[in-house]
């Protein structure tokens, strides 16, 4: 599970209202390198929430990230680099992810989170 | 050079998962006969729902990823509610040499939110064979099928959230059967702004498959580019339905 899907996953449990962002309890990170593209990048920044990306990203042991992002950082090589490293090239493939709201633990498992709900949590 | 897709010595199985059958073909053949539209289009997000297999997802991948380079371009989602199918979709894809994101979940239970108005593309085989209502929803294989009334109670659930999540120019192509009674999904998806067209039709012994597209109308080109289409259902009713849905196919000349 990389981190731009984490930023895109919030607890589905019946009831919660603050359920974004997870919190990552991480096992195993891997880096995997995929090719450099500036142009997703940027499609992708405007759909980020930064703070969240910034503490999954350090749960992970990265740490490269800004505390805070502009669009005017997009014209940044450096930065967008350092974006494609965390958005896209860490994955976490063992670990737990956990619900804000109400600590509920959804694991990852070779990297595939397991979001799947006890009937009562429907 | 013929654009790649899934090979079905590479994808893998399990007695629980369903296998690759004319209704994955179709959904790849949709794709393919759209690929081009596809690579004009510049998804940054593909989604499959219920991956199954995996075929379509990696078709998909491997169809949009050759030879434009498009590595690293595109992300890919696959969910689907049986942990089975996401062991064989991530055992599929490697060996493709393709990779998606995978997610074990009901549907895109988990995704709603945050992927709202994200989704560019977006493919579905969905469970719709009519079935006992009490069939549905109970995992397993029996899953990838059981469609309840009409087939359709997966299916108009996925559409529901479909409408969440795709983009202001997103696409969706969803397999369905006559029995699905794909005329009111059309109509139903046409009062939310889509226009919607048949892109593959396939008549197999048990099953008349038909694979549909559907787009947000704001989206001008819906993939026809510089044709202007007429809108391909008529909301002032019915009656115009069957002839503007015929009209979306290649083979109808419109005299007017």
């Amino acid at each position: 599970m990389r981190l731009l899907t984490h930023n895109m996953l919030s607890s589905n449990i019946k009831g919660v209202t603050n359920g974004f962002p997870l919190k990552i309890e991480a096992e195993k990170v891997m880096e995997k390198e995929v090719d450099f593209n500036p142009d997703f990048l940027r499609n992708m920044f405007y759909k980020i929430e930064w703070r969240p990306l910034v503490d999954a990203a350090r749960t992970m042991g990265y740490a490269e990230l800004p505390e805070e992002v502009e669009p005017s950082m997009l014209d940044s090589e450096d930065f967008l680099r350092r974006l494609h490293r965390a958005l896209l090239q860490f994955h976490l493939e063992e670990g737990t992810l956990i619900c804000p709201e109400t600590g509920r633990r959804f694991p990852v498992v070779k990297g595939i989170p397991n979001m799947l709900l006890n009937e009562d949590e429907v | 050079m013929s654009p790649t897709i899934a090979q079905i010595c590479l994808t893998s199985s399990h007695p629980e998962v369903y296998e690759p059958c004319d209704d994955s073909f179709s959904l790849v053949d949709a794709l393919l006969a759209d690929r081009s539209k596809l690579l004009e289009h510049r998804p940054n997000l593909c989604m499959e729902i219920g991956c199954g297999s995996g075929y379509v997802i990696t078709s998909l991948a491997l169809m949009l990823g050759g030879e434009e380079d498009r590595c690293g371009g595109t992300y890919y989602i696959a969910t689907d509610v049986n942990p089975n199918a996401i062991m064989v979709t991530s055992k599929t894809m490697e060996a493709h040499g393709v990779y998606a994101e995978l997610i074990n979940t009901d549907i895109a239970s988990g995704l709603e939110k945050r992927l709202a108005g994200l989704v560019d593309v977006m493919v579905v085989n969905p469970p719709y064979v009519p079935t006992p209502e009490d069939e549905v929803g109970n995992g397993g294989i029996v899953a990838s099928w059981a469609g309840g009334e009409n087939g359709r109670t997966v299916i108009d659930k996925i559409l529901l959230i479909a409408d969440k999540l795709l983009s202001p120019k997103g696409w969706l192509y969803m397999v369905t059967l006559t029995a699905n009674n794909p005329m009111e999904i059309c109509v139903d998806m046409s009062k939310k702004g889509y226009g919607s067209r048949i892109v593959v039709q396939r008549s197999t012994e048990e099953e008349n498959l038909l694979v549909i597209k559907f787009w947000r109308e704001n989206d001008d080109a819906g993939g026809f580019g510089e044709i202007h289409e007429k809108r391909l259902v008529n909301r002032t009713g019915s009656g115009k339905i069957v002839k503007t849905l015929l009209s979306g196919l290649s083979f109808w000349k419109q005299n007017d």
